[in-house]
C-alpha cells in the first residue's frame, strides 16, 4: 500500500517509491525518506484533510496526499 | 597567508545560524523554519590557536540536487564558487543530533565533494535530554572524517569544535578560483548513499527513543484538525491587538519627549529660518515617525518568536489547504507572514518556493500584506478619528486596525486567485516540509535579530525621513513671500496632484505629503507632521493628531486608510521586486495594479462614507 492510506497510530516501514516520478522521489529521498525507515501518521490537516504530518524515524515531515502516494509502505505491523 | 574560507553547511533547522552567531559574533537572521537564510553571510573568527577564518553561512540544503533558488545558490557556491570567488577551502557540516538517522545521508553527499570537512553533531545536549545515545567515536570511524559535538545551550559547547578547527585546519589549504569548475559532482547515487547512511546510523546510534515528547504533545493541540486553525486565528488576532494596545504608554512617552524637545529647541534657538528648520522640519518630521518604534518592536517580537520557536512551520501546514485553493501553496505562507513585518525580506524569502510561477505570484501579492511601515500611518489616523470605545471584549480602534490587516489579506488572496488563473497559470508545486522540534529561542540570536530590524527602522528615520523632512520643509516654507501653503513651492507641486486626488477626497496637504511618501510609506506621516507644523505655527502644540482632526473630514480619513492598504509607496520594495524577478515588466505590473486598486478603494471609501453621512 502507499503512505497516504496509512491510518493514524499505525507504524509501518518504507518499502520503495513509485516509478515515473523521479523529481518527486529525489525530493522525498533528500528530506530523508528511505527504504526500511519507520513511518507513522501523526496529524492530519484542518478538518481532517491535507496536509498529512508523518513521523519519519524521529523527524516530523508534512506532505500532501499526492506526495504521500509516491511512497510505498508495508502494512505488516 | 590569506584566511581560510570555510562554509557552514547543513539541513534547514540544523542550527547553522546560531552557530554562526556564536562563532563570529556576527549578525545573521536566525529562525526556525525551512530556508530562512536566503542570502549567504560571511563572518570572521580567530581560533584559540590563531588561525583566521572567514565563515560563510549558507542556505539550508539536504543534498546536492538543487530545487529552489536559495538551495541552488548554496550548492553552486559550495561546488564552483560564485561571482568570481573561489569555492570554500573546507566545510563545517552541521547535523542536528536529534535527527541523525534521517539526515546522515546529507553528510555523505558533502563528503563526496572531496573537500576537507569537519562534521558537527549539533545540539547534542537536546538529543541526549530526549534519551538518544550516540557513539560519537564510532560515527567518526565509520564516516572517516572528524566528528565533534556541539551544545545548543552553552558557549562552552563550542570549545571542542574550536580545538578541532585548530588541529584540522593546519593541513587545509586556501584554494584559488582557477582550481574550480570540475571539482564537484552532484550526480550522486542517492539511494546507495542512503543505504550506507542507514548502515552507519545503525552502528553509531546506541539507543533511539521515538520522538521528542514535548513536540508531540504540543502538536496534538497545535495541529489538531479543529483546534489548530482556531489557535492560529486567535494568535494572529492577539498579536495585532497587542501591537496596538501594549505600545500605548511607550508611544505616549516618546511623543511627550519629541514635543518637549521641540519646545526646548524652540526656546533655545533664536527665531529665524534655522529655528523653523529644526522645530518644524526635523523634530516634527522625524519625531512623528520615531514615535512608532514601540509598535515596530512588539510586532517583530511576535514574528521572531513564532519563527524561532518552530510554530511558523505549523502555521504553514495549517494554511496549506487554504492557500492551495487560492492557487498558492503552504510554503508561500512563510514569505507572506514575514511581509507583515516588511515586504522586502518576504519577497526575498519567496526564493524557497521552487515553482517559478508560485514564486512570482507570491512576490506580486507580498506588498498587500500590511507591513510595519504602514503602522505609523494607520495608528495616526485611527488615533485621531476612531473613538477608543469598547465593543464587547475589544477596543474599537483595535478592531479597525484588524479590519485593515484583514482587507490586505483578503485582497492578496483575491489577486493571487486571479493571477493563478490568468498570467501565472501552471501546475502547483509539491509540499514537502520538515516541522522542527519546538525549542525556546536562543536569547542572543533573538535580540540580535530584533535589533537588526529596529536599527533598520531607525536608520530609515535618520536618513530618508530626515532628508525628505528637510527638503519638504524648504519647499513648504519658501518662497518667503508665500502667505499660505498653496503659494509655496510644495503647494504649487501639490495643487497639480490635488486635481487628480480631489475625486477620492484628498486635500492639498495629503497631495503634498504623498510626493515624498512615494519613497517609503511612513515618510507621509513625517511629511504631514512638517506640513501641519508649518501651517499651525505656535498654536499647534497638541501634535499632529489634533491638527488632523481639525483639518480632515471622517470620509477623507477613511479614504486615506483605504489608500494605504494598497498603495505601492516603497522604493525599496520595487527595487527588490526588480532584482528578484529580473523583470521591469513584472515590477511595472506590480506598481500599476496596486496604485489602481489604491485609487479605486480610496474613492469608493470616500463616497460611501460621505453618502452614509459619516
Amino acid at each position: 500500500m502507499t503512505l497516504d492510506q496509512l491510518e493514524k497510530g499505525r507504524i509501518c516501514r518504507v518499502t520503495g517509491f513509485a516509478s515515473g516520478h523521479e523529481d518527486l522521489v529525489i525530493k522525498l529521498r533528500e528530506i530523508g525518506f528511505a527504504e526500511s525507515d519507520e513511518v507513522e501518521l501523526m496529524h492530519r490537516g484542518p478538518l481532517g484533510a491535507q496536509p498529512l504530518c508523518f513521523r519519519l524515524n524521529r523527524t516530523l515531515i508534512a506532505l500532501r496526499s499526492d506526495e504521500a502516494r509516491a511512497i510505498q509502505v508495508d502494512a505488516a505491523q | 597567508m590569506s584566511r581560510l574560507r570555510i562554509a557552514l553547511v547543513g539541513a534547514p533547522n540544523s542550527g547553522k545560524s546560531t552557530l554562526f552567531n556564536g562563532l563570529t559574533g556576527g549578525r545573521a537572521k536566525v529562525a526556525n523554519y525551512s530556508g530562512v537564510t536566503v542570502e549567504t553571510r560571511t563572518g570572521w573568527l580567530q581560533t584559540p590557536g590563531g588561525t583566521e577564518i572567514d565563515l560563510i553561512d549558507l542556505p539550508g540544503i539536504y543534498g546536492l540536487k538543487a530545487r529552489s533558488t536559495d538551495e541552488r545558490i548554496a550548492i553552486d557556491l559550495l561546488c564552483n564558487g560564485r561571482d568570481g570567488e573561489a569555492a570554500p577551502d573546507g566545510m563545517l557540516v552541521l547535523i542536528d543530533a536529534a535527527h541523525l538517522r534521517t539526515h546522515l545521508h546529507t553528510v555523505l553527499q558533502m563528503r563526496a565533494i572531496g573537500r576537507p570537512m569537519i562534521v558537527v553533531l549539533n545540539m547534542i545536549d537536546l538529543a541526549e535530554r530526549d534519551g538518544l545515545k550516540i557513539d560519537v567515536e564510532r560515527l567518526q570511524t565509520e564516516l572517516g572524517v572528524p566528528v565533534v559535538t556541539s551544545r545548543a545551550t552553552r558557549a562552552t559547547g563550542r570549545a571542542e569544535l574550536l580545538a578541532c578547527l585548530d588541529a584540522e585546519t593546519a593541513n587545509w589549504q586556501t584554494r584559488s578560483a582557477a582550481e574550480d569548475g570540475t571539482v564537484c559532482t552532484t550526480d550522486t547515487d542517492l539511494s546507495a548513499m542512503q543505504r550506507e547512511a542507514r548502515g552507519i546510523a545503525d552502528k553509531a546510534i546506541l539507543f533511539e527513543p521515538v520522538m521528542n515528547r514535548l513536540t508531540r504533545q504540543v502538536d496534538n493541540f497545535v495541529l489538531h484538525p479543529i483546534a489548530g486553525p482556531l489557535i492560529l486565528s486567535a494568535l494572529l488576532f492577539f498579536m495585532f491587538q497587542a501591537v496596538y494596545s501594549w505600545s500605548g504608554p511607550f508611544m505616549d512617552a516618546l511623543e511627550a519627549g519629541a514635543a518637549g524637545l521641540g519646545q526646548l529647541a524652540g526656546q533655545l534657538l533664536p527665531a529665524g529660518w534655522f529655528h523653523d528648520l529644526i522645530v518644524d522640519g526635523i523634530i516634527a518630521g522625524v519625531g512623528s515617525v520615531v514615535v512608532f518604534l514601540p509598535q515596530i518592536v512588539i510586532l517583530f517580537l511576535f514574528i521572531l518568536a513564532l519563527e524561532a520557536s518552530g510554530y511558523m512551520a505549523r502555521a504553514a501546514v495549517l494554511m496549506d489547504e487554504l492557500m492551495l485553493r487560492v492557487g498558492l501553496n503552504g510554503r508561500a505562507f512563510i514569505p507572506l507572514l514575514s511581509s507583515f513585518a516588511c515586504a522586502i525580506p518576504g519577497i526575498m524569502s519567496a526564493r524557497t518556493i521552487d515553482n517559478e510561477r508560485d514564486r512570482l505570484t507570491t512576490i506580486m501579492v507580498a506588498p498587500l500584506m500590511t507591513c510595519s511601515a504602514r503602522l505609523p500611518v494607520y495608528t495616526l489616523i485611527i488615533g485621531a478619528f476612531i473613538p477608543p470605545d469598547t465593543v464587547g471584549l475589544f477596543n474599537l480602534q483595535g478592531i479597525v486596525m484588524f479590519g485593515l490587516y484583514l482587507t490586505g489579506v483578503v485582497s492578496a488572496v483575491t489577486v493571487a486567485f486571479v493571477l493563478k488563473r490568468t498570467v501565472t497559470k501552471g501546475s502547483n508545486q509539491v509540499l514537502i516540509m520538515e516541522l522542527p522540534t519546538y525549542k525556546l529561542p536562543n536569547p542572543r540570536d533573538f535580540f540580535l535579530s530584533l535589533w537588526g530590524h529596529v536599527a533598520a527602522f531607525l536608520k530609515r528615520a535618520g536618513t530618508i525621513i530626515l532628508t525628505t523632512s528637510i527638503i519638504l520643509w524648504f519647499l513648504a516654507s519658501y518662497p518667503s513671500s508665500a502667505a499660505t501653503l498653496r503659494d509655496s513651492y510644495a503647494g504649487m507641486i501639490g495643487s497639480v496632484l490635488e486635481k487628480l486626488l480631489a475625486p477620492i477626497g484628498f486635500n492639498l496637504e495629503i497631495a503634498i505629503a504623498l510626493v515624498p511618501g512615494m519613497a517609503a510609506r511612513e515618510v507621509a506621516v513625517g511629511a504631514l507632521g512638517t506640513v501641519y507644523a508649518i501651517q499651525g505655527g505656535e498654536e499647534n502644540v497638541e501634535g499632529l493628531a489634533s491638527a488632523l482632526q481639525g483639518a480632515w473630514s471622517l470620509p477623507t480619513a477613511l479614504a486615506f486608510l483605504a489608500w494605504y492598504v494598497f498603495a505601492p509607496q516603497c522604493f525599496a520594495t520595487l527595487a527588490t521586486t526588480r532584482r528578484e524577478t529580473n523583470s521591469w515588466a513584472w515590477t511595472g505590473f506590480m506598481f500599476t495594479y496596486l496604485i489602481v486598486l489604491a485609487y479605486i478603494a480610496a474613492g469608493a471609501t470616500f463616497h460611501i462614507a460621505s453618502w452614509a453621512g459619516l
